[in-house]
């Protein structure tokens, strides 16, 4: 049990891709589904649709980036792993993933609601494009702060 | 229906609605509408911004062509239909009453019926000539038996009339809870205190008694029926004074003008109420609004077409003209 802290640490790291990736999957697609429905009835705005559809992608990016950096400083990419890690520093990478696991996960899903709304804001006045993405794109502000604390987190442990 | 389409927040129908929105005709096109010198003219204006389906089409084909479009559209976005059957109940008790007068005549009218309701016309027609009312869903079975009796019986064809919009409204209500969606609910409600209000005023201005009263307000969560009917036997001031009591305190100076404006009142109160649904971006409530909105282009552009047709003035025709919705 003293020696399972390299289980956490690599928990930690997967949960970090993988629920960051899972907002992302769920945001992309409910803003996929708004999309779509607006390009059946004007086909012409599928390049700003899709812009708008894509802003939800970036938590999975940011978690898959937070999964490589824990896996890279735990020794797991390049070997040399250390396989008895103790639970405490194990811990330490588990709980230096989480903020960006839940931010991820939350925001991710919080921002394709938003896009979808500027989908609809599109749909109706084209012209307000460049405007339309600012709304989504103020929820990635908490995306990039989760990001932000795990990556210090994950190299103070280091 | 594909596994895309289905979806309880309904994002891919409220993007297709707002998509179809931009196709609503505004009060400027109204105006231009309005402000056309012939029939023919407003029937080419419609016909450019994509009205109808086929060039030679007459303004009645043409109401009937949108309201199909509308069906189907509403058909492809949304996977049960039933949802919306407060926007359909009418057309079904319109029905009713049609059948019950066509079986006194004994003569078949063409186009009395309205296709657009939840039950076949001709299930009732036929429940009602051969009166085996079993062949009616549950609900219709009743009320159905009733309003055949009372007009056997009496001949009033305007009691008759009362009470299957009274039962009608009733079943609004009752589907507009079903629907399990606020804004069916609440349009299910203002609908029937509409039409409460308005059958109130009328029975008023007649001096109708209890009696009459009694078959034709509703049962309507934001009026109180007995108070309604007695304000009413009391007379249109005496109405006007419990309506500011009321949820519909705005409707008083409508009133007091003349009936046109307080039909328009009523309308416009269901559209102003609806506009809120314009920023939602998931849920039934876009695509109920958006066939209301739909509905009410297609009286606002049939009204234009008989103001045209009896030589009124732009301005007689705006008068009557409701709100558009965008």
């Amino acid at each position: 049990m003293a020696n399972s802290g390299i289980f956490w640490a690599l928990l930690g790291a997967a949960l970090s891709a993988g629920l960051a990736g899972a907002g992302s999957a769920i945001g992309v697609g409910i803003a996929g589904r708004s999309a779509a429905g607006v390009c059946t009835q004007e086909p012409n705005m599928f390049s700003k649709v899709l812009i708008l559809q894509l802003l939800p992608g970036t938590q999975g990016i940011y978690g898959l980036l937070i999964a490589f950096i824990a896996l890279s400083q735990m020794g797991l990419l390049g070997g040399g792993a250390n396989m008895d890690m103790s639970l405490t520093t194990g811990l330490m990478y588990f709980a230096a993933c989480v903020p960006m696991a839940i931010g991820g996960l939350v925001s991710g899903i919080a921002q394709g609601k938003c896009s979808v709304a500027a989908i609809g804001l599109v749909a109706k006045r084209p012209e307000q494009f460049g405007k339309s993405m600012i709304f989504p794109a103020m929820v990635e502000t908490y995306a990039i702060l989760a990001l932000l604390v795990s990556i210090l987190a994950i190299f103070g442990i280091g | 229906m594909t596994g895309a389409y289905l979806d309880k927040n309904y994002v891919y129908a409220v993007a297709r609605i707002r998509g179809a929105e931009l196709k609503l005709l505004n009060s400027q096109a109204l105006n231009e509408l309005a402000g056309a010198q012939m029939p023919g003219d407003v029937l080419d204006i419609l016909k450019e911004k994509g009205w109808g389906r086929e060039e030679d089409m007459t303004a009645e084909e043409l109401l009937k062509s949108e309201r199909e479009k509308l069906w189907e559209l509403i058909d492809e976005l949304v996977p049960d239909l039933s949802v919306f059957d407060v926007f359909k109940k009418p057309n079904d008790y319109h029905n009713l009453k049609a059948a019950i007068k066509e079986s006194m005549m004994d003569f078949d009218y063409p186009g009395i019926y309205i296709d657009e309701a939840t039950i076949d016309p001709e299930v009732i027609k036929n429940a009602i000539k051969e009166r085996n009312y079993g062949e009616l869903p549950t609900e219709m079975v009743e009320p159905a038996r009733l309003i055949h009796d009372t007009f056997l019986r009496t001949g009033d064809g305007q009691l008759c009339d009362v009470m299957t919009d009274r039962i009608c409204l009733e079943e609004l209500i009752r589907s507009g809870e079903n629907s399990g969606d606020d804004f069916l609910k609440e349009y299910s409600i203002l609908t029937a205190a509409a039409a409460n209000i308005k059958v109130a005023l009328r029975c008023a201005r007649t001096g109708k008694d209890r009696e009459f009263l009694e078959a034709a307000v509703a049962e309507c969560p934001t009026l109180d029926r007995n108070a309604l009917i007695n304000a009413a036997l009391q007379g249109e001031d005496q109405l006007a004074s419990y309506l500011t009591t009321t949820d519909y305190v705005d409707a008083v100076p409508e009133l007091k003008k003349d009936a046109t404006a307080f039909e328009n009142y009523c309308d416009n109160l269901i559209i102003r109420r609806m506009r809120n649904q314009l920023t939602e971006s998931f849920g039934l409530g876009p695509i109920a609004a958006y066939i209301l909105a739909k509905e009410s282009e297609i009286k606002s552009v049939r009204i234009i077409f008989s103001g045209k047709e009896n030589g009124f003035s732009e301005e007689m025709i705006m008068e009557r003209m409701r709100e558009t919705y965008v």
